[in-house]
């Protein structure tokens, strides 16, 4: 059995991903230590991600889309990992707005096969549409689903309260 | 229809008779309370886990708590079965697979729905992917509890089984029948 | 309810009898390949013998796989979107729902995200007494896997013996945190009991009886010559598919990744103990087993000793424990427990955002939490370990023999509502 090899993190990150990303890039930021998030234009995420794939981080953690309503914007974020002993403790959030309306993104499935189902699921949730996704198919809601897609805000879930009005139930 | 025997003449439904017949002698008392007591304890549980409680249904029937004492053994194949244990939340999904599984058992067959969510939802109380199996199909047997230790399974077996002794399961699906549906339940 | 009533909701959802519409299948039919070989589709679940709540479809070319499409969304309970209209503290006992066999280690790291929003940070003995009930629900959750992996090639033995073991942990988890399953110990500034007295002999005890059947185990279930031929070579991950896909958890170290958030993300007492991290090289499913075996073994080399190391203090964070009132700290004080005054349920971190990684049973948890300074968060995202590893069925099995299957399924240790959510 190997021993666990040193834990040493990499360091400078960010000088790194502003030479490689720093062209196609909008904002790099650490949000957090060991916490990095890439803003590009929904046109450069193939490049982004190929660039980030090169530096090692090979797989995404997440695929995920935050329905900001107020501004109408969706927010689609992939979020990177690596195995690499020196990136391992890294995660990189590659990210971009689009508009509310008609939320569209290139897939990055060629780059990162393990978007996949996330962004499977992205689609069913937020009905964000990947273009070239090749299988864009319902994956956790009955297959015959219709309606706003449930984690947008304006989907309203209906709050029940504790108590069960019987009376209600029977009119019904 | 045949006539098996000559110089008689039977007018009507014969076979309808003859179940008629059958159904009236199975249904008094000697061979009723022999037949619900074998029944009782012969329940076979059709192999569906629905939901998180199926790790505390699966802790019964583990050798601390051992179920199968009580006569239930969980078995692989819904014709073959009497028992459908709903194991926790029951989703929209999965209720249709439910209830294809229920009407592929034989009769007499029952129900137990185990956990908070088969009973009403649960800690999932306001999702929009639930159904309440009392909805879907007529429930014998509710373990409340959020997972219900595997002890409470065991009572429920117990509970179970002292209602098909008393035949109580029969009237109610006399009263199903009459209605032309499943669900409801008073 | 009526029965009019219930008549119309029944139509309506399609239920009643003679409505079963089957789940809407959009696969082909049954068709030729092109070389003009008939292709077999065949449906499995999500009524099947295992850990059931999902289906896989399989086309299949004679006896070889050709194409296994794993079709999830069984147990989909909505957790991402009812965690929005609830507290930051309700949703802790809504998340470990989702893998209710081990349930510490998978809202660990969603308490360790808000901390980090709240900027607090759990005292020492806190942190030691998470990692021991992580351990122990870690035993507890590879157990569970074995038994089902039993189950799914019919060694039942396997089955009786790892649930009945399972038991001894599930117990020590309860005279721990007070519940068998849904311990909900976690909570953020720490844990909400302290120990208990002469918990170390019973775990010690409950070691030393581990690691004696840990031995029976090996003789009868893993280095049997069935689960050897049956095993061996089967389902092989190499390790750059693995890295590639993204796998995580003993499916990713058997193929030789040696890769843990335990260690990558140094969370919990985890740098202060010595213990290893198992990796094969093999990737195939009995690499998988033996892994996972070596894993109990060094949990229970970690409980031993976080039981030597426990250092002495609060349990809680000061800054929450002075929202308790004074007479309510005394007893606190007394029995070790947190009573939890009510304004506790309004945590309000800053706007802002969190990511926080966990090692699982089954693998890495990833949180993702957006807050916009409420009450409540306004977007969780949650990656579970399952969810990650569902892509193996498919990956694994292309080419495989139907009888393959599963194997391959029991060994990747899939827990459908982990995957769900
Ligand atoms: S009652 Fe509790 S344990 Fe059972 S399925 Fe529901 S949430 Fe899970």
């Amino acid at each position: 059995m190997p021993q666990n090899p040193p834990g040493a993190v990499r360091m400078g990150l960010l000088e790194d991903l502003k030479e490689k990303l720093g062209d196609i890039a909008a904002e790099i930021r650490e949000e957090k230590p060991n916490y990095y998030s890439v803003r590009v234009e929904a046109s450069s995420l193939v490049e982004a991600a190929r660039r980030l794939v090169e530096m090692g981080f090979d797989h995404v953690a997440s695929v995920e889309g935050v329905d900001w309503i107020k501004e109408k914007e969706m927010e689609v974020s992939w979020h990177a990992e690596s195995y690499e002993p020196d990136l391992k403790s890294i995660i990189i959030k590659l990210y971009t707005r689009v508009p509310r309306d008609d939320p569209r993104v290139p897939t990055l499935i060629d780059v990162w096969p393990s978007a996949e189902f996330p962004e499977r699921e992205t689609w069913e949730m937020l009905g964000v549409v990947f273009e070239g996704h090749p299988d864009l198919r319902h994956l956790l809601l009955p297959s015959d689903y219709e309606g706003i897609p449930p984690l947008r805000k304006d989907y309203r879930i209906k709050v029940e309260g504790f108590i069960v009005d019987l009376t209600r139930q029977q009119k019904q | 229809m045949d006539c098996p025997r000559s110089g008689w003449i039977f007018i009507g439904r014969l076979e309808e008779s003859a179940r008629k017949a059958a159904d009236w002698l199975v249904n008094k008392t000697p061979l009723r309370s022999v037949r619900d007591w074998s029944i009782a304890f012969s329940l076979w549980p059709v192999h569906f886990t629905t939901s998180c409680c199926g790790a505390e249904f699966a802790a019964a029937a583990n050798p601390r708590f051992d179920a199968e004492r009580f006569g239930f053994l969980p078995f692989l194949s819904p014709r073959q079965c009497n028992l459908l244990m709903i194991e926790g939340t029951l989703t929209k999904k999965m209720a249709k697979a439910a209830r294809i599984v229920y009407e592929q058992m034989p009769d007499p067959k029952f129900v137990i729905a185990m956990g908070a969510c088969a009973i009403d939802g649960g800690i999932f109380y306001n999702s929009y992917n639930i159904v309440r199996p009392h909805e879907i199909f007529p429930v014998d047997v509710f373990i409340p509890g959020c997972p219900p230790r595997p002890e409470a399974v065991a009572r429920a077996i117990v509970l179970l089984q002292r209602k098909i002794r008393e035949a109580r399961y029969l009237k109610r699906e006399k009263k199903y029948e009459s209605a032309g549906e499943v669900g409801t339940d008073e | 309810m009526t029965s009019q009533g219930s008549r119309s909701s029944e139509t309506d959802m399609g239920y009643g009898p003679g409505t079963i519409k089957e789940p809407g299948f959009r696969y082909r039919p049954m068709g030729r390949d092109a070389e003009g070989m008939e292709l077999y589709e065949i449906f499995i679940g999500p009524q099947h013998p295992a850990s059931g709540h999902m289906r896989i479809v399989v086309r299949l070319d004679g006896d070889i796989i050709v194409n296994a499409d794993p079709d999830i969304g069984y147990v989909h309970r909505t957790m991402e979107k009812l965690s929005e209209t609830r507290e930051y503290l309700k949703s802790i006992p809504l998340f470990e729902r989702a893998t209710i066999i081990d349930s510490a280690n998978i809202t660990w790291p969603y308490v360790r995200a808000v901390e980090q929003m709240l900027g607090v940070e759990a005292p020492l003995r806190a942190k030691y007494l998470r990692t021991l009930l992580a351990e122990i629900n870690r035993i507890s959750s590879h157990l569970y896997g074995f038994g089902l992996t039993g189950i799914f090639i019919n060694h039942s033995t396997m089955y009786m013996w790892s649930f009945g073991d399972r038991e001894i942990w599930v117990q020590l988890a309860e005279e721990l945190t007070g519940a068998r399953l849904t311990h909900t110990y976690i909570i953020p500034g720490g844990v909400r009991r302290d120990l208990p007295q002469g918990f170390k002999e019973k775990a010690l005890k409950a070691i030393r009886y581990m690691e004696r059947r840990l031995e029976d185990y090996m003789k009868i279930f893993v280095y049997n010559p069935v689960t050897v031929a049956r095993f061996r070579e089967v389902g092989v991950l190499t390790k750059n598919d693995a890295s590639r896909l993204g796998i995580v958890g003993p499916n990713l170290r058997a193929s030789g990744v040696h890769y843990d958030a335990r260690i990558a993300e140094k969370y919990g007492a985890y740098p202060e103990l010595d213990f290893e991290i198992p990796v094969m090289e093999e990737g195939d499913s009995l690499a998988r087993l033996l892994v996972r075996i070596e894993e109990i073994k060094q949990s229970m080399r970690i409980i031993k000793q976080v039981l030597d190391k426990m250092p002495q203090g609060p349990f809680f964070a000061d800054k929450y424990m002075r929202l308790i009132p004074p007479a309510l700290r005394k007893h606190v004080a007394e029995t070790g427990r947190i009573k939890l005054p009510g304004a506790f349920i309004r945590l309000k971190p800053p706007a802002g955002e969190a990511v926080a990684r966990g090692e699982m049973g089954h693998g890495e948890v990833f949180y993702h939490i957006v807050s916009t300074g409420d009450t409540k968060p306004y977007r969780v995202r949650i990656i579970t370990p399952a969810f990650r590893n569902v892509v193996l069925f498919r990956h694994l099995t292309r080419g495989a023999r139907f009888m393959d299957l599963p194997v391959i399924y029991g060994s990747i240790d899939y827990f459908p509502p982990e995957g769900d959510r």
